[in-house]
Parts: structure tokens; sequence; C-alpha cells
């Protein structure tokens, strides 16, 4: 048991020094990921408890904080260096991209919100 | 219910008047005619009536009928008739009725120039070209004729013959030799116009022609119609929808024609003093008639007719069908002219009585009437004959023999009349016995004592009412309802109809047979007893009293009780009120905690900025030179706008608004965001080659 727990903070902690090794813009976005994803779990708490009345309400808000995450991503994986298939794509381009297509899930959502 | 039996006896009794009239009551004019005529002629303010052909209409019907006009602006008319009779171009018939008016008011002849219509009318008739044309300018003729000038008609034998080619060999007339469709309209016209002639003619016409339109008169009598009360009338074979006048207009065309031929010729035409008889009926059975040109049709043809050279109508009328018994009335009949004139010594008498299934009374002989000198009235005691419905049959006789041709008499003339009375009520009981017929208690009625019976009876005995009917003479008498009600407190009523055997009424309820019928309602029973005839003057809805009734109870399976009428006007009463139940709003959570939760959910964004200043988040990217610095922070300041937009359009916008901010913000974001973004590109790319 002790040697479980002894792997799994050895686990940790590689990671954690594999992961300080990744550009800063790249650790923004993921914390841009992390922050959308927890407010959409605050989200659904809340709805648990309360019941899903305004339902319309509910779902903008969820899609709202899912949309972004799921944009972000997309820009990480655009930005990212390393990855051979958007070698020709300048980071700016992405980030103007992620920018509208932002811009228009707002948009959707604000009219969904009611 | 008893709403129900009312109108019942109502009913019979219209009926029974309805049935009178069928026989279309006929009397003769009268001050009923002349009040109808002055409220129906209505001057209008120059005092014609409308066209001239309407004005002379309104005149010769006040001047038939005798009704005295003051106040009537007969200036205003003479005027009229004065211009049109001077205009060179009014039509034929303007001058036609121009000139009848005239005759009728008197007016002055200075201003006329009578030669000149004179020749006019005649070049119309040498023209001979329509039968219209050729009634009218004869007819204007004959006008200033009578009005003392001096009138020759060129040539008499071509306008007979003219006038004698449009006939048709079934006694009618064509209206001109191009139109192929006859009328007997046409032919009362024609005949009309033919008179004319030989009145213009004088001395010069040869009596032969006169015989040969005696024939055509012949014919045309044969296409007489006949209603079943003996009226006769003339109508139309083919109906021309434009020219069709009726019977009324058609019948009097050809009286006025023919009455017209009569005056003039000098034999007697033989149409039989039956058919004028006939025809003078069904003038009068027309009543007061009621629009104007009726009105003129029924008085002329009835002026024609009691002027006329064949035979005199006479008329027979009843001043009263319905004779009561017990106010001992007489028949009274009086005979007169069509216009109530009286007539030369005569004498009627009632040869027969017959019941309405045409059987004669038995017992009853010819009886005379005897003459009222001072009324002129005819009358007779009737108190030997019963109660009820009859057609009397009269028959009138010249006293003087001499006179009897030119008078028409009408044959036997048959008239309806009611002899009502009272009908007594006998020997009228209620009992109630058991079923084997043992005992029976009986209980005697009386119509004039106000008492009510009260019996009760079960299921297994039975109800017996029994009564006789008696007239004044003392027979038995059966009318036409006599019905039995039991109605039962709960409203639902049941009928029965006694049986008559052998002068006594009869109705044995048994309650054992009726027990379902009633739907086994036990209580108490209103029982009524309704008797009425048209002839009865005391026809009775009478209340005898009330039965309670025991029944058995209602097996599971029983009929029940239709549903009694609901008072129909509780229909339209306000109706129950219908509240609206509004959709209950959701359950919402208590307010703190939706506010908490809108807290917590801004706790990630603060541990978002805490962690992009722990992973060394800078500004070094930031253009440092003045334009690229300014497109820059237009770029954020772009996306805060459209962010802020976002919120607003949330808040209060609605979409159209929103999207077209949009637009705008977008094209500026577009053209900001790119040459920011190149700016950056080409200082990394700078960068990257550096």
């Amino acid at each position: 048991m002790a040697k479980a727990t002894n792997d799994a903070q050895l686990l940790i902690q590689s990671i954690h020094k594999a992961y300080a090794a990744t550009p800063t813009n790249l650790k923004i976005i993921d914390l841009y990921v992390v922050y959308a994803v927890m407010t959409a779990l605050i989200q659904v708490v809340y709805m648990a408890m309360v019941g899903s009345f305004p339902f319309n309400s509910f779902l903008s808000g969820i899609l709202s904080c899912v949309g972004t995450a799921v944009l972000a991503v997309c820009l990480r994986i655009q930005v990212n260096k390393d990855n051979k298939e958007f070698k020709d794509l300048p980071p700016e381009r992405a980030f103007a991209d992620f920018v509208l297509c932002n811009l228009v899930l707002h948009l959707v959502i604000m009219n969904f919100l009611g | 219910m008893a709403k129900q039996l009312k109108v019942h006896v109502f009913l019979v009794l219209i009926c029974g008047s309805v049935l009178l009239s069928n026989g279309s009551v006929i009397r003769p004019i009268s001050d009923a005619h002349r009040s109808a005529a002055t409220e129906l002629f209505v001057p209008s303010h120059d005092g014609s009536f409308g066209s001239l052909e309407e004005t002379y209409e309104a005149l010769r019907t006040f001047q038939v009928l005798g009704v005295e006009r003051s106040g009537d602006k007969t200036e205003g008319i003479c005027k009229t008739v004065s211009e049109k009779l001077s205009l060179p171009d009014s039509t034929t018939k303007d001058i036609f009725h121009a000139l009848k008016i005239k005759g009728i008011l008197g007016c002055s002849t200075e201003l006329v120039d009578f030669d000149g219509i004179t020749s006019r009318l005649q070049y119309v008739i040498n023209d001979a070209s329509s039968l219209l044309e050729l009634y009218y300018s004869l007819g204007g003729l004959l006008s200033i004729k009578e009005q003392g000038q001096n009138v020759i008609l060129s040539d008499v034998h071509a306008t007979f013959q003219a006038i004698k080619a449009l006939s048709q060999s079934d006694g009618t007339w064509r209206y001109d030799t191009n139109s192929p469709g006859s009328s007997t309209f046409a032919a009362g016209i024609a005949l009309e116009a033919l008179a004319s002639v030989v009145s213009l003619a004088g001395s010069d016409i040869d009596q032969s022609k006169i015989a040969v339109v005696k024939k055509d008169i012949n014919k045309l009598f044969d296409r007489i119609k006949r209603y079943d009360d003996g009226t006769l009338y003339f109508d139309e074979k083919n109906v021309d929808p434009d020219q069709y006048k009726g019977p009324l207009g058609t019948s009097a065309s050809v009286v006025s024609g023919v009455s017209a031929l009569a005056a003039v010729s000098s034999e007697k035409l033989n149409i039989g003093g039956e058919k004028i008889s006939g025809l003078a009926k069904f003038f009068l059975s027309i009543g007061v008639p009621g629009t104007t040109k009726d009105f003129f049709y029924q008085i002329n043809s009835l002026a024609s007719l009691e002027s006329n050279r064949v035979s005199i109508p006479l008329i027979l009328s009843l001043p009263a069908t319905v004779l009561s018994l017990t106010s001992k009335d007489q028949l009274k009949a009086e005979v007169t002219t069509v216009f109530g004139s009286p007539s030369p010594p005569l004498t009627v008498s009632l040869l027969k009585v017959l019941t309405p299934d045409s059987k004669e009374v038995t017992h009853f002989e010819k009886k005379e009437l005897e003459y009222d000198q001072e009324n002129r009235i005819h009358f007779l005691d009737i108190s030997n004959i019963d109660v009820g419905k009859y057609s009397l049959i009269f028959e009138v006789s010249m006293n003087d023999p001499e006179l009897a041709e030119n008078y028409a008499t009408g044959g036997q003339i048959s008239v309806t009349t009611f002899l009502t009375g009272n009908v007594k009520i006998d020997k009228a009981e209620i009992a109630i016995s058991d079923s084997d017929a043992s005992s029976e208690s009986v209980k005697k009625l009386d119509l004039s004592k106000d008492s009510m019976v009260s019996l009760s009876a079960n299921h297994l005995q039975k109800m017996r009412l029994s009564l006789q009917l008696k007239t004044p003479l003392g027979k038995s008498f059966k009318p036409h309802q006599l019905i039995v009600k039991l109605q039962h407190e709960s409203k639902v009523e049941h009928l029965f109809v006694p049986d008559m055997s052998s002068k006594q009424y009869n109705l044995v309820l048994n309650f054992l047979g009726l027990v379902e019928k009633f739907y086994y309602l036990s209580g108490r029973y209103n029982i009524e007893l309704a008797i009425g005839d048209a002839v009865m003057e005391n026809s009775l809805l009478w209340s005898l009293g009330s039965i309670e009734l025991d029944l058995p109870e209602a097996p599971e399976k029983a009929p029940k009780p239709r549903a009694q009428p609901v008072d129909p006007l509780s229909r339209f009463g306000p109706k129950e009120e219908i509240s609206h139940i509004f959709r209950s709003p959701e359950k919402r959570p208590p307010q703190e905690l939706s506010l908490g939760f809108m807290g917590l959910t801004l706790l990630p964004l603060l541990a978002f900025l805490i962690g992009l200043l722990r992973i060394g988040v800078n500004f070094k990217g930031f253009p440092s030179s003045a334009v690229p610095a300014s497109f820059a922070v237009l770029f954020h300041g772009g996306i805060g706008a459209v962010l802020l937009l976002y919120v607003l359009f949330w808040l209060k916008l609605d979409l159209f608004t929103t999207l077209k901010a949009l637009g705008f913000l977008g094209v500026f974001l577009l053209f900001v965001g790119h040459r920011t973004l190149s700016y950056l590109a080409s200082t990394s790319a700078k960068q990257k080659t550096a």
C-alpha cells in the first residue's frame, strides 16, 4: 500500500515537472479551460440544488462555458509549436479565429439566455 | 300542457275561420274600398300620382268609387295635361292618357290644338304599326270625339282589317306582325280598339264585320278558367315574363274589351249570364287590393260589368256567416249590384242545407226568405237547425220575369256558415272500481258547482269517466276535441281520449296496464277535461279534481320519464362564471441562495486571474510604438465594446438593434484586429529571422 501511494506521488511529481516545461502561452490557455469548466460545474451543482426551472438559462450558461472551453482547446492545438499539422498557421490567425468564434458564440448565448 | 290544449282549441277556431274564407266570402264594393283607395293613391307634391298612366288610373278609380277629394291639385294636373298635349314629341300613350284625364277632370279646352293632335293620331293609325299604337291612337281619337270635337276616321275598313289581321285562331291576339307570341291581354286591347273603330265610324260600319269578331270572342271565352267556388277568370297560356299581367290584369283587359264591343254592336253578344256572374265574383273575391294597379283593374272592370249590355251581375252576400243560436241570430242575406246599389225586386230562397260531408239535412224544406223593405235585407229564422258547419244553397229569382234576361243572378249560390251554440254536459260522473268490477264508488261531476273531487286508487283498480254532450236542440254532440289529461305533481302528463258509444262518452283507465306508461310515479295526479269545437260557444278546460295513485316501485330497467321542457327563457339567462386558473409560478429558490451561487461562480474567475499571475503573465508583447499601440488599444476596446453590447442586448435591446450595432462594431473590429495582429505577426517573424 505504501508503494502505491509512493508510486502515485512519484507519478504526480513527474507530471508536474513535465508540465512546467510547457510554454507560457499554452499554460494560459490551459488555465482558461480549467476556469471555464469549473464555472460550468458550479452551474450544474446549482441546478441540481434548485431544479432546472428556467431551463433555457441553464443551458445557455452551460453551453457558454463548454463552448468557450472547446474553442480554447482548438486554439491550443493550433498554437502548439510541436503540432506538425498546423506548422504553417500563424498563431495570430488562430487567435483571431478564437476571438471571432467566441463573439459569435456569446451572441447566441445572450439571445438564448432570456 | 294546459297552454297546448288552449292553443289546440284556438287553432281549431282559426281553421274554422280559414275554411270559411277559402270559400272566398264575396261582398260588394263598400266604404272599405273607398277609404283604402284614399290611402293607397297618394298624390305627389305637384298633385299628380306619378306618370300620366298612373294619374289616369287614380282619377278613374276615384271617379268610379265616387270618392270626393277636396284639396286635389286639379289645376296642376290640367296644366301637365295641356303641356303634354302641345308637345310635338309626346308618345301616343301619353296623348291617350292625357286626353282621358282631361275627360275625367273636365279641364278647359282653350289651349289645346285638337286638329294637330287629330292629324298626328291619324298618321299613326295609317302607319298601322303595332296593336298598342293603334289602341292608343284610336282611344285618343275617341276621347276627342267624346269631348265635342268633330272627328272622322279616314279609312275605317283598313284600320279594322289591320287590327283583325293580328288575331290568332284560338282567340288570342298578337301585338304586331313581327312578334310571334300572342296573349289574352292583347285580345282585350284589340277588342277595345275594334270597339273604338266602330264608334268612330258611326253608321258607316258594316255589322257583318262585328259578327266575325263575335267568333273570336266566343273562342276567347272558351279558354276561360274556373275556380271551385264558381268564379271565372282569364289567364295566359304562355307566360312572357316582360308582358305578363297576372290573371287580374288579363281578366280586366278582356272585360273592358268585351263590354266596349257589346256597347257598340247592335246585336247582343251571347256570352251568358253565368260567365258574367262568374267574372264579377272573381273581381269581388279579391277583396280590397293592395296595389294601385290591382285597384284600377278591379274597379274599372267592375264598372264595365255594372253598366254592360249583356247582363248586369247581381251579388248575394251574407253580412254575417257565423250565427249564434244562443243570441237567436237570424239568417240575413242581401242582393245588390257589384257596387252595392239596390237591385230590382227579387226573391231569395234557401234551397238546401248541406253538412260538410255533403249530406242534406233531412227535415229541411225549401224556404223563401222574407224581405225587410227598410233595411233591404232578406231574412229567415233558423232556430230549428242544430249547431254545426253548413253549406247553405241559395237561389235568386227576379219578381218580374221580363227582367230576368238583363240580370245575371249566378244560379245556385253556396255559402258556408257556422251555427254556434252552447253545448250542455250531461250525466258526467267519475268512478273508481276494483278490477273484478265488484264495487264502484261513483262521484257525480257538475260543471256549475266549483267543487273538485279527490279520489284515491291503487294499481289494481280502474277509473271510469263518462259523460254526455247535448246540443241546444237536444241531440247528442260529437266535438272535435275531447281529451282527458292526468298530470303528476312532477309535471309529467298523460292524455287520453274517451270512446263514444251510442250518445255517451266513456273512458276507462285500467291502472294495472298503465303502470309502465305512468313511469311508476305514485302520487297526486290532477285530472283535467278539455272539450273544444268550432261551433261550441262554451269550449272549456275543466279541472275535475285530483286522484292519489299508489303504484308499485319501479324495477331497475323501468323507463324514466322524459325530461320536462325547460322554461325557454332560462336558456338565455346568465351562465355560470368560469374562473381562469393561472399557471402557478414555479417554485423559486430563496434569493440568498441564488446570490450566493452567483458569487460562487465568480470564484473561478478569481482563481484564473491568480493563476495567471502565478504563471508570470506580462505585458511585454504589447507594442510600444505609437501607431501599433493605438491599434492594439482599439482592438481590445472593440472586443470590450462588443461584450458590453451583449450585456445591453441581454438587458434591454432586441436582436435587430444588436445585430445592426454588431455589424458596425464587427467591421471596425475586423479592421483594427487585422492591423494589430498583422503587426504582431510581422514582429514575431522579424524576431525569428533575427
